[in-house]
């Protein structure tokens, strides 16, 4: 699991540029699915088909960046937000470019720093001039955090596990998923951090009967945090609601007792704030009942977010525990049937 | 020339009949096919069957008012479709529902202000229309609730071959369409005028589920901002350096092998060209490229500088150029310049 969310971790993939960890993803599933494919918006389908309910699990595999919107005549250049970012975060960052091209983000001269936006930032390349500059890079590239994974205690931590954390549960769990009586769809979707877009599309295309997104969640656990009952270590979470979407109650239910039985420790999420591509999924045609399961993560769209190994693990029991089963809709349903 | 026309029509979101007739006069002759579906979304067809499906969407709608109410008076009480900065509204002359009834936008003037009335702009909500009558019976004999107002602007031409008006955003689009339709691509060309953009891409979406096109090109107008007070990286466009290419907004990412395909079809052809550097706001392909399981989407736009106003400025150059760099795209897209699911 290291490993292959350090690999995850450190490839380039902002939203509307998955391709590179497309293709990582792809690589590492391949031989365990039956199909795999993408689409015009950049998501990897992966099917592993085993008759039975058409279960959709999504993670969503872009990563938020800085797309350059200006190149001066100087080399430096002006960027703005994909997803969302906070200006002082960025101080000081070491970003890096699809093709490589590496930067450092320096500030206008500002006299209060509280009054810092992302206008008064810029990117150097070291480059001497626009000409040298666009050697590098052109406008309307994006570039993401410059970070290297590192485990620390037993926790792992870096730039994108947002939700590259969910990207490497979903692939452990095609991995050792020997067989399922359900008929899977793995959709690592793309543009989740500028609107579910990616799960938008992909949701109609495959039309589910129930939708899992595979996420991380804010956390409450550190000093003077905002008051949320999510620790790290503590187990994955199963999400009630977010701004996005209010789970289904029944699946909620159904997730629990699941990680009862098989003691999986979990915890509840009610995320005040934010969304996740179940958000797109359960408004999706007639409506498709969804739910998530989110990995709890510190500093969130840090380059270092931190993620703890134990609750990795523990989500792929989760989510293995609940792909394996047979799924039967009326489970789901019967709240709204009788 | 139809673009002068175009621009003087009325159209706010939702009342785009005038120019829908206007469209449909002009270019039923040059289409295979012509329909209009339940939002009012105008379609042309040519060269139906053929591979790849295109379609070409430049919205028709403009920004406006509507009337909402009457004072004893007889002045118009109005609200906003579409978004206008409010200090651009007074003291401006406007035409009112079918009849193009004269009215103007006032406000107390200016010797009755207090000192700081003046600095401040005037809200929407304190402003009215003024039709010139002198009770509410009078104003219902004209004017009726739910009507739209529109500036009241001729288009004319000025300096370097640029064009003053209102509306460009988007009948500079739509006169692209226009023209475009008089052409033969060896593609199915689906030019459609869309309604509602400016409310929120209401047309689009509907007409975009119907088409189920393999490709779209979203023609639209774009803001320049190369003007005082602001500096070259927030110019957003730059009236004259020709078409805009959008790399992102509040709504569309552009798929890396559109910028490239715009890109290398724009230098094959010698156009100039830029990109919109401002990553806000919306347009139809937005709702485009996320309808059905998703549709490859390109926004080509022509700089328009005081865009949503009743003087905005286009430069006739950088129009002609945009028609020339989508259709330089349509040949491209004929030639399987696009990687398009299903013919890969």
């Amino acid at each position: 699991m290291k490993e292959l969310l350090k690999k995850l971790s450190e490839t380039y993939g902002p939203s509307g540029r998955e391709e590179q960890i497309a293709l990582v993803i792809r690589e590492e599933i391949k031989n365990y699915v039956d199909e795999i494919y993408t689409d015009n918006m950049g998501n990897l389908y992966a099917v592993k088909k085993g008759g039975g309910a058409k279960i959709m699990v999504a993670a969503h595999m872009d990563e938020i960046g800085m797309i350059v919107t200006h190149i001066d005549n100087k080399g430096f250049l002006r960027f703005s937000n994909v997803g969302s970012l906070s200006p002082h975060v960025l101080l000081g960052q070491r970003v890096v470019f699809a093709n490589g091209s590496q930067g450092t983000i320096g500030m206008e001269k500002l006299e209060e720093l509280n009054k810092l936006t992302l206008d008064k930032l810029y990117i150097d390349i070291g480059a001497t001039s626009k000409e040298d500059a666009r050697k590098y890079v052109k406008v309307g590239d994006i570039a993401t955090y410059s970070r290297e994974a590192i485990v620390v205690g037993n926790r792992i931590m870096g730039k994108a596990m947002d939700n590259r954390a969910g990207c490497a549960v979903l692939v452990k769990a095609i991995q050792e998923l020997a067989k399922t009586d359900n008929e899977v769809y793995a959709v690592f979707t793309s543009q989740e951090e500028v609107g579910l877009r990616g799960s938008r599309i992909s949701t109609y295309r495959i039309n589910p009967d129930l939708g899992l997104a595979i996420d991380i969640t804010m956390v409450g656990d550190t000093p003077e945090a905002p008051i949320m009952d999510v620790s790290l270590g503590k187990g994955p979470t199963v999400k009630i609601k977010d701004a996005s979407v209010i789970c289904h109650p029944r699946l909620k239910e159904m997730l629990s007792e699941l990680a009862e039985k098989n003691e999986i420790p979990y915890q509840y999420e009610v995320l005040t704030a934010g969304g996740t591509d179940a958000g797109a999924i359960h408004l999706t045609k007639e409506g498709i009942p969804a739910g998530v399961i989110s990995v709890p993560c510190r500093y969130v769209h840090t380059p270092g977010e931190m993620v703890d190994l134990d609750d990795l693990e523990h989500a792929v029991k989760l989510l293995k525990a609940f792909l394996s089963a047979p799924l039967e809709m009326r489970e789901i349903f019967p709240c709204y049937l009788e | 020339m139809l673009l002068k026309r175009l621009s003087e029509a009325s159209g706010t979101s939702g009342d785009e009949a005038e120019v829908r007739t206007l469209l449909k006069e002009e270019l039923t002759l040059y289409a295979e096919e012509v329909a209009t579906d339940t939002l009012g979304n105008l379609y042309f067809k040519k060269g139906i069957g053929r591979k790849p499906r295109v379609m070409v969407v430049a919205h028709m709608d403009e920004v406006g008012l509507m009337v909402v109410g009457y004072e004893k008076s007889g002045l118009l009480r109005v609200v906003k479709v579409g978004s206008i900065d409010d200090r651009v509204l007074v003291s401006k002359v406007v035409a009112i529902g079918k009849g193009r009834v004269p009215g103007v936008i006032g406000a107390k003037a200016v010797h009755l202000q207090k000192p700081n009335e003046r600095t401040k702009a005037i809200n929407i909500n304190n402003l009215y229309i003024d039709i010139g009558v002198r009770s509410q019976e009078e104003a219902e004999k004209l004017v009726k609730v739910g009507d739209y107002g529109t500036f009241a602007v001729t288009a004319r031409e000025a300096g370097d071959n640029c064009l003053i008006g209102k509306a460009f955003d988007n009948r500079a689009g739509c006169a692209i369409l226009a023209e475009l339709l008089k052409e033969d691509f060896d593609l199915e060309l689906n030019a459609v005028f869309t309604v509602q953009e400016e409310v929120g891409l209401r047309g689009a979406g509907v007409a975009a589920y119907s088409l189920h096109p393999d490709v779209a090109l979203v023609i639209e107008a774009t803001a320049a901002a190369d003007v005082v007070g602001s500096k070259e990286a927030a110019h957003v466009t730059k009236l004259g350096d020709g078409p805009a290419l959008t790399l992102m907004d509040s709504t569309y990412i552009a798929p890396q092998q559109i910028v490239d395909l715009v890109a290398k079809t724009a230098e094959k052809l010698a156009i100039p060209y830029q990109y919109r550097r401002l990553t806000t706001a919306g347009t139809d392909a937005g709702i485009i490229s996320q309808t059905h399981t998703g549709i490859l989407s390109a926004v080509i736009s022509v700089p328009c500088r005081y865009i949503h106003s009743p003087a905005s400025i286009i430069n006739l150059d950088d129009w002609q150029n945009t028609l020339r760099l989508v259709r330089g795209i349509l040949n491209s897209i004929a030639e399987g310049g696009l990687c398009l699911e299903g013919t890969a």
